[in-house]
């Protein structure tokens, strides 16, 4: 059973959620987020800037997005399936309401220059589309072996105009990407500011992302009183890479009487090294800037992930999750590629809607055994992206080529 | 007094070397060092390898990937100090990340640290806002935490960094990484006469230097000299024939 809490109020102004949290940065970086800190806190308060980012949410994003009862599939479990469409967002996925809000503020706060990292090229298309909106240079990391198994995503950022910088270091994925932005960003912290694509990163970040996102959690609440008549729903599901989506819908109703479940990437399965099960696997230690939980060995060495998901496929979480998980308002769950596979192709059979595969293991906790979903619950699944750009990632993997 | 207190109050021209520890073998630390020390260098900063190393360029990067995968530790390398500490007196510090120090435990550490008599600790990614738990426990030892300031520190904040330190800082050169370019030496200059007049303890300057007469510059408004990523590429280049000793001597040619 999850705890309630009353009056959820982090992090503290210091960053922290707790133990977790806080500024683990070169000191280079210190003067640069406690700028954005301030920039964003005035921002938040400031009426023309909060008109401005719902007009562009709206008339550019295509918000709201839909929140849909999913019939069949209520149908075939015996509880209602709702399904926030986050995957008709403009660029398809929820990147793009973080996105356009972090813009607002490189524009707001004179930076000429935009960087971004990318597991899934989704966070990477949502920056590379917005620097295009507002003509401002982007540069994209993104590790080598994601720009293989998200090809589509690269063109879409080269068709936009974005410069893709491959990251060749390391595991070749969303964590080495993320460490050469922050170099770069130490590098030119005077011109460039830098779209965080997670609740992940140094405070202000998390914070900051979550803030951006949680217009997912406000739209469903309201949606959902509106279409069902009832007060809240029983249940909240969202898949958790670094955690943006998820704290995007999660955020909203911390404080109501709502179970909260955040499913995390088991890849080959916890049992193997082959996972990205953060929370059930990982140790408390500080990376990216952030004290959090994350996967490592006895020394202290930040472990490769895996998962089939590039937008899952990270060694670290958003410190929240690691509060929200040790104060255990929210359950975490973990499910493999093959669960996650089915789950798409289940979904795509059903609805009519392929999901990303990163939320498709959101869908599969509706499957998965483990689950404690009772019979006439109001379930609200986060659908966070659409699946066109891991159409060649499973067509390999379920053994045809297209 | 701690040897890195006698050392700074000298009023020659120091350099301080740079060495990542278990590059290019394992088991190399202790040669590197000797030779630096050979070639006249007056302290010697053990790097740390980190998986990911967030303030570091190309070079210290390979090494450190280079070093890990020889299979280099944090007790690896207080066995090694250990071994160093019997031949040499002059000052060492650990340089490294947060999260290795974590795993090791703190107070483990730090009594690691004390045992293999090493003198101060830098440490780039716990700044002055997450440090405080960390450098007074050091202190409370008798080791000197080693804060950073970089050319966007207020005033105000490298006093309070040089208070929360209390006997050495190190200033990185440039709004950078390891082995980044230099900026104009009228903005360093002015920035370094910045941190003279704000440090309430001497400070050292390193990132970026890479030859005999920027160690001898950077000496004339500074209290030392790092040099790192220069030194390491030449043991990428060619681990043989005594690279840190040639290197280091003649970095050190002019500044005697
Ligand atoms: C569609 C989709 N969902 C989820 C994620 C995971 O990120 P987060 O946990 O920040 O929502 C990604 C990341 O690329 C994504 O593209």
């Amino acid at each position: 059973m999850t705890n309630n809490i009353k009056n959820y109020n982090y992090p503290d102004s210091s960053g922290h959620f707790e133990e977790f949290g806080g500024k683990y940065v070169p000191e280079t970086l210190i003067p640069a987020l406690n700028e954005l800190e301030e920039h964003y806190l005035d921002q938040k308060s400031n009426k023309s800037f909060q008109n401005n980012l719902n007009n562009l949410l709206k008339y550019y994003g295509g918000r709201e997005t839909p929140l849909y009862l999913a019939k069949r599939i209520s149908k075939e479990l015996g509880y209602n399936v709702w399904l926030k469409r986050e995957d008709l967002n403009h660029t398809g996925a929820h990147k793009i309401n973080n996105a356009l809000g972090q813009m607002l503020l490189a524009i707001e706060m004179n930076k000429t220059r935009i960087i971004a990292e990318t597991g899934a090229g989704q966070h990477g298309v949502a920056t590379a589309a917005c620097a295009a909106k507002f003509g401002l240079k982007c540069t994209v990391y993104m590790g080598e072996e994601d720009i293989e198994r998200q090809k589509l995503n690269v063109f879409r950022m080269n068709l936009m105009g974005a410069e893709i910088i491959p990251v060749t270091s390391g595991s070749k994925t969303l964590k080495d990407a993320t460490n050469e932005a922050i170099r770069d960003w130490v590098t030119n912290v005077e011109n460039t500011f830098y779209i965080i694509g997670s609740s992940v990163g140094p405070h202000p970040y998390p914070m900051l992302v979550r803030d951006f996102q949680s217009v997912i959690g406000l739209e469903t609440k309201k949606q959902f009183k509106k279409q069902s008549g009832k007060n809240l729903p029983d249940r909240l599901v969202a898949c958790v890479g670094g955690g943006s989506n998820a704290l995007g819908l999660f955020h909203p109703f911390i404080n109501d009487k709502v179970k909260i479940i955040g499913v995390e990437a088991a890849g080959k399965g916890v049992a193997t090294n082959e996972h990205a099960a953060t929370l059930s696997k990982g140790k408390f230690g500080v990376l990216h800037g952030a004290a959090s939980y994350m996967l490592q060995d006895d020394n202290g060495q930040v472990t490769i992930p895996y998962s089939l998901s590039a937008g899952l496929d990270y060694p670290g979480i958003g410190p929240e999750h690691s509060f929200l998980h040790k104060i255990k308002r929210v359950d975490y769950h973990s499910v493999t590629d093959e669960e996650a596979v089915n789950a798409l192709q289940w979904l795509s059979e059903k609805e009519g809607i392929i999901p990303a595969l990163e939320t498709a293991h959101a869908i599969a906790y509706l499957l998965s055994e483990k689950n404690d979903i009772e019979k006439g619950e109001d379930v609200i699944i986060n659908l966070s992206g659409r699946g066109d750009k891991d159409v060649n990632t499973i067509a390999k993997y379920l053994g045809n080529i297209i | 007094m701690s040897r890195l207190k006698k050392l700074f109050k000298k009023d020659r021209n120091k350099l301080v070397v740079f060495i990542t520890a278990g590059f290019p073998k394992k088991e190399s630390t202790e040669d590197l060092v000797l030779q630096a020390i050979e070639g006249g260098a007056d302290m010697i900063e053990i790097g740390i390898p980190f998986s990911d190393p967030q303030a570091d360029g190309p070079i210290i990067q390979k090494a450190s990937e280079i070093a890990l995968s020889n299979g280099i530790s944090l007790s690896v390398i207080f066995d090694q100090v250990r071994s160093i500490r019997k031949k040499t007196d002059i000052p060492i510090a650990l340089m490294g990340y947060y999260n290795p120090i974590l795993a090791y435990g703190i107070d483990n550490f730090l009594n690691d640290c004390k045992t293999s008599q090493i003198d101060g600790i830098i440490l780039p990614d716990l700044p002055l806002d997450e440090g405080t738990f960390f450098c007074e426990k050091a202190k409370s030892v008798n080791i000197s935490p080693i804060l950073l300031v970089a050319p966007n520190t207020s005033n105000e904040r490298i006093k309070l960094i040089s208070k929360l330190s209390q006997d050495l800082i190190y200033a990185v050169s440039i709004l950078g990484i390891t082995g980044g370019d230099m900026s104009s030496k009228e903005n360093l200059k002015k920035y370094l006469l910045r941190v003279k007049d704000n440090s309430e303890c001497p400070f050292i300057v390193g990132f970026g230097i890479n030859s005999s007469d920027d160690v001898e510059w950077f000496n004339n408004y500074s209290d030392g000299a790092v040099v790192g990523s220069a030194i390491l590429k030449k043991v990428l280049n060619d681990p043989t024939n005594k690279p840190v000793y040639n290197f280091v001597k003649n970095l050190k040619g002019r500044t005697k």
